[in-house]
Order: C-alpha cells, then structure tokens, then sequence
C-alpha cells in the first residue's frame, strides 16, 4: 500500500503534479463558494472559455500561457462587468455575448497557426503533467493573492454575496467589489486550466463547493472544506490517473463528482435519505415539527 | 412637543431611470424624533425615495440634503433597512453574523469581531426578542423572524436616521407590535424614522407625519390630515378603502 502511494512521488512531473493540482483545489475551493452562493456558475464557465484569445496569443509570441490567459481573463472579467452596468444588457446578457466572441476569436487565431489540434487538446482537456516548476510557483503566487484577499476582504465578500443594497447603503463600492472578485475569480480558473482544461475546470470551482455546501451552515467552515474536497479530489483524481492511465482531469472531476453524490445521498441532515427518513419520522409523529424555531426562548 | 429643524430633505428632486421618471419635483422634510411613513402603490417611487435619502442613488435634478449638508452618497448616521425580499435567505450566516455585519463600516479589517462587538449584537438581538436564537441560521426564521434580525442589525450602527423599506410586510403581529416599540423608543431617542408601506391602518397608527407618493408627491402632513378620500383616490388610483375607520384609527 505505501508503495502504491509512493511511487508516482519518485517522479518530478508527478511531484509537480501533486503539489500543483493541491495548491488548485484549495485556491479553486474557496473562490468556489462564493461563486455558488451568487449563483455564478455560468460566469465560471464562461470565464474559462474568454481566456482561449490570451493562451493563443502568447502560443504565437512565445510567452508564459499562464500569463498571457491571465491577462485575457482580467480583460475580459472587466470588459463584463462594463457591459452590464447598461441598463438594457443583463448580466448574463453580457457574459453569453464576451465569453463566445471572445473564444470565436482564439479559435480563428488558433486555426491560423500550425500544431492546431494537439494545443487545442491541452486547452480542452489540461496537461497536468507538463506542469513546471516556473508554474508551480506562478500557482503558488495567484494562491496567496487569491486567499490573501478573500481574507482580507471577507466581510464585504459576505455581506455583497448576501444582502447587496444593505452593503451599498453602508457605502461599499460594490462595482469595485465585484470587478475585485471577477478578477480574483479568473485568477483561480486561470491556473486550474493547465490541470484540468477548459472543458472541466468548472467543476473545481463549483463541485467542491456544492458539497461543502451540503455539509454545513456556516461559511467560514464551507470555505475550509471545500478546499479539502478539492485538494483531496485532485489527489485521488491523480493517483486513478496514473494507475489507470484515464486523464487526469476527467479523473480529478469524476472523483470530485462521486465525493458530491455519496454526500448528496449519505450527508448527516441534509442527505436526501436522511430527509427521506426524517420525513417518514415526521408523518408517523407529525407534532414534532422540526423546522419552526420558537419566536420565545425556551423557559 | 420638541420641533425638530428637518434631519432629511429633499428639494425640487426628480430621479429617472433610463428614459422613466421615478420621482418628480419631489420636496419633503424629516425631522428627527418622529415617525414618518411613505406611502403609495407598487412602483410609486417609495424604494426610490428612501434609497435617496440613504445616498444611495443621486437625484437626476434638485438634491437631498442631511442636517442641511448635500448628501453625496451613503452617510455613517443614516441606516438603511431593506426589503426581505432583496436578500439572499439561503446563504449561510447565522442570526449572530448577520447582525455583527452591522458593524461593517465602523470596524478594522484587520482585526476579528472583538468580544465587546459581540456583546452589542447580542443587545441588539435581546432587544428584538431574538438573542436566543443567536446562532440559528437565517433561512430557518420565519418572515417576522428576518425582519427582527435586520432591526437588530440596523440598531448596531446608532445612526440618527433609520429608513426602513415595507418592514411590517409579510410579518406576524407580535413583530409588527414589536417593531412599533423599538420604533417608538428611537423615535424617542430623537431619530428620524421613514418607512416605506401600503399599510394604510398601519400607518395612521404609528407614523406622526404621512406623505402619499405616486411619483410626486400627493399630500404630506399628520396621517389624520392627509388620509382623506381625494388625496387617497389620486395616490392609489381609486382603491376602496374606509376613510372614516382609517380617520378614527389616527385620531
């Protein structure tokens, strides 16, 4: 057993593997949360296609892909958030138009060059194994930016998230706290892209969180796990993928996914047999209404 | 009786969105230590009135003024209280959270909610009768229940306005007679009060200034002196209401 564990760690490329598919599921965890409590999923989503014109351009011009996708994303995220303030374009208005001309034009600039299919491939579906040691440290930079002001900025990030006029009324900037968050949130999926792809890297965002969702009240607790589930669904992702030779993201998300439907079934409370059965306990005993809570304290 | 000089006052002041005129040629005076209720039907500009005098939005024309200085955007005194139906229930943040954010202004990034802030949220939440369910998440609360914990939130910030968008819609009689004191102590205390509401009963028993709005301003004096049949037909278009019970209710 500890030899199976151990030995894909007597490869560079798979050291570089793990630390980097660790380093985006705690990054790609947190920034998740926020994007499913403000239901932004289709932002996600959209934001890893937008980036397609930035990985091209520094294909063609010989730079960091990393960086040049990067840029295309804070581009982008701003460019979003600039059409929406129109009272006509709705947001998702927005994002549907800048996400799909954005990755039109990657494609047009992609198919323009030769090698076409095999770097249309890693785009897709991620090359974790070709992960550098100059990219682990970029992961690990866009980490600490990424973390660093989710911290610093919790309480805005909550109280946006949660109650958006209360937080204009008490005089938050919520375009510069929003366009804050766009940026921080192509960050995490810019370097989720060179694990999983673009194909997959919603789910690191979104399905890590979904569970951590179903497994607690509090949002302090749901950042921290789903970090866990998303570090711990990379791990096993990755050692499937190298024993089984499936691709390391499909393997990442299936588990992930898998994670989510055994807590989507088992989860203590909100697990839908624990519902099932806390239902047929409340038809058989109907005065024991679990959901009120009393307006007077208990004497 | 103290007469107050006006806290809040709006001067000449129409606000558009895009191409619609939300309010026109608006002038009305709040006056700290009394109770003032706006109200007219939906999309009458009540919202828009109130999220004015919070600095939230800016007048297409004319201007708000607080304690006779321009209001150029949101104000450290003056607390804005939502609608319930503009928040996310759903969210994870328990009843002890919600109302610590109340702080949000006053308080370090840097540095947790200190013991102190604590032991304010939960005056607070004494206050409205919900400190025991502290740590209750906010999607188990009952309507009455919400709308208890936004006052608790809104006392933590002891502004010398409180503007409150419909806070006795949808909520329980004890929260209604419970909201009418807290209102009343702070009145009291020389805050300036707004609500927004269609309670027309509700107003005529609790507000001591009424101003009818349907994008201007229809009428505006005591309750018992605006609430009468011309100025009730124009402001909500004709609706059947009891003039004489709404009169023997403000008298």
């Amino acid at each position: 057993m500890i030899n199976w564990l151990t030995e894909p760690w007597q490869f560079t490329f798979m050291q570089h593997a793990f630390l980097a598919i660790l380093l985006v599921g705690v990054i790609a965890g947190a920034i998740g949360v926020f994007v499913i409590l403000r239901g932004l999923s289709f932002l996600g989503d959209a934001l890893s296609h937008a980036v397609f014109p930035g990985v091209v351009i520094t294909f063609i011009l010989g730079g960091n892909v990393v960086i040049g996708a990067m840029i295309a994303a804070i581009i982008i995220s701003i460019l979003i958030g600039a059409v929406s303030q129109s009272d006509r374009i709705k947001n998702d208005t927005a994002i549907g138009v800048l996400f799909a001309g954005s990755f039109a034009l990657g494609v047009a600039l992609m198919s323009l060059q030769s090698g076409y299919v095999r770097d249309l491939n890693s785009f897709l579906f991620g090359s974790i194994l070709g992960v550098s040691r100059s990219d682990l440290w970029l992961t690990g930079a866009v980490g600490v930016i990424v973390l660093g002001l989710i911290l610093i900025f919790r309480r805005e990030i909550t109280l946006i998230s949660f109650d958006r006029v209360f937080a204009r009324s008490a005089g938050l900037n919520l375009w510069l706290y929003d366009q804050l968050f766009l940026v921080l949130l192509a960050m995490a999926i810019v370097i989720s892209l060179q694990m999983v792809g673009n194909v997959l890297v919603l789910a690191m965002l979104v399905t890590p969180a979904a569970t951590a969702r179903l497994l607690t009240d509090s949002l302090r607790r749901m950042v921290v796990l789903s970090s866990c589930i998303g570090a711990i669904s990379g791990l096993i992702g990755l050692y499937i993928s190298y024993y089984q030779g499936v691709p390391s993201g499909a393997a990442i998300v299936l588990t992930a996914t898998v994670i989510f439907g055994l807590t989507f079934l088992f989860a203590p409370r909100t697990g839908a047999i624990f519902t099932r059965v806390r239902y047929r306990m409340h038809r058989d005993h109907p005065e024991d209404d679990l959901d009120v809570l009393p307006d007077q304290p208990a004497s | 009786m103290t007469v107050h000089p006006p806290m809040l006052a709006c001067t000449d002041l129409t606000v558009h969105y895009d191409n619609r005129s939300a309010l026109r040629s608006v002038n009305v005076a709040i006056r700290g230590g009394e109770v003032t209720a706006l109200l007219g039907p939906n999309g009458a500009g009540k919202s828009t009135l109130l999220k004015v005098l919070s600095g939230m939005i800016s007048p297409s024309h004319g201007s708000a003024t607080f304690e006779g200085a321009p209001l150029t955007g949101p104000h450290a005194s003056i607390t804005y209280v939502p609608q319930r139906s503009d928040v996310d229930w759903k969210f994870p943040i328990s009843v002890l959270e919600c109302t610590l954010l109340g702080l949000i202004r006053s308080r370090s990034r840097w540095a947790p909610f200190s013991r102190s802030d604590k032991e304010a949220a939960m005056a607070a939440l004494h206050n409205v009768g919900m400190d025991h369910l502290a740590h209750a998440q906010i999607d188990a609360l009952s309507g009455g229940q919400q709308q208890r914990v936004f006052l608790a939130r809104a006392l933590m910030n002891q502004g010398k306005a409180l503007l409150l968008d419909e806070p006795f819609t949808g909520v329980d009689v004890p929260t209604q007679e419970m909201l009418v004191a807290i209102l009343g102590r702070l009145k009291d205390s020389g805050t300036a009060i707004v609500y927004a509401t269609h309670d027309l009963a509700q107003a005529a028993q609790t507000a001591d200034h009424a101003i009818l709005i349907n994008g201007e301003v229809i009428a505006d004096g005591p309750p018992s002196f605006v609430f009468t049949e011309d100025n009730l037909a124009k402001t909500f278009g004709g609706a059947i209401v009891s003039i004489e019970s709404l009169r023997a209710v403000a008298r």
